[in-house]
């Protein structure tokens, strides 16, 4: 039997990555692939928890997270599609119309 | 050691082993791939823990769906390869890493010196309430508003991705 603990620093461990990852990379894609493998090791922190409580209330907020997550990609990539046809890069330091 | 703990160790030192290398890889389809195999581990903790139907959807929409998205996207927009995380010095790599490290240690710590009120094993339940047919129940009577409000989500996402990448007409 494995204890909580460890699916608990695992997923710590993963969204760490994740988020150094939106922090470091400047390439829009590796920047939104970062925050896929963040929401996905949240995923293993609610899918644990219910597996340990039986409950299955935390199955079914995966299953939405999976949701939100496929129409958040959905949407980031037409941005992405739509800023290199106006800038010819995905390099988020060089776009910076919004920066004041 | 039982067979349990030898899949967890697997998977474990696979998962993290591939969104390390996902973050450092210079060419964004090398990171993608590597992403789906992290998504697989993830599916293979998923059947650990009895939870069949997230595992199953896992590789389907996960592994499959978004991620086929994602190579399109990469593939369309034909990039040059970038500077790759690792070569090359700069305070804000140092911030990230350091940050993270910080952040890390600190909730490992949390989680390791407080046992207390954490669950010790795996409810008998959890045998039940992964299955298709009990999550399938459950979403049409006790998710039912939310399980509608996501096709009203998935639709804004569809007609919003269609608005944003078509050419402009003017």
């Amino acid at each position: 039997m494995i204890p909580l603990q460890y699916y608990l620093v695992l997923s710590a461990t993963m969204f760490l990555i994740g988020a150094a990852g939106v922090v470091a990379r400047r390439n829009a894609i590796i920047v939104f692939l970062s925050i896929e493998l963040m929401l996905n090791s949240v995923n293993l922190t609610l899918v644990a928890f219910s597996s340990f409580l039986g409950d299955v209330t935390g199955q079914m907020l995966a299953f939405f997270v999976m949701t939100v997550a496929a129409a958040e990609a959905a949407i980031g990539l037409a941005i992405v599609i739509a800023l290199f046809r106006r800038k010819q890069t995905v390099n988020l330091d060089e776009i910076n119309i919004l920066k004041w | 050691m039982n067979l349990e703990l030898i899949l967890f160790y697997l998977f474990g030192i696979v998962a993290v082993g591939s969104a390390l290398l996902m973050v450092t890889r210079r060419n964004p389809i090398v990171s993608a791939l590597y992403l789906i195999l992290n998504f697989i581990c993830l599916a293979g903790f998923y059947l650990i823990l009895h939870a069949q139907f997230i595992a199953v959807i896992q590789i389907i929409v996960y592994a499959g769906a978004i991620m086929v998205l994602f190579l399109f996207v990469i593939m369309l927009l034909n990039l040059r390869d970038e500077r790759s995380l690792l070569d090359g010095f700069s305070w804000k790599k140092m911030v990230a890493g350091g940050l993270s490290a910080a952040i890390l240690l600190e909730i490992v710590y949390i989680i390791l010196s407080s046992t207390g009120g954490l669950p010790v094993q795996q409810d008998p339940r959890s045998l039940e309430i992964g299955t298709v047919e009990f999550i399938g129940s459950q979403l049409f009577t006790r998710f039912l508003l939310p399980f509608e409000v996501t096709s009203l989500l998935l639709t804004a996402a569809i007609v919003g991705a269609i608005v944003l990448a078509k050419k402009k007409l003017d």
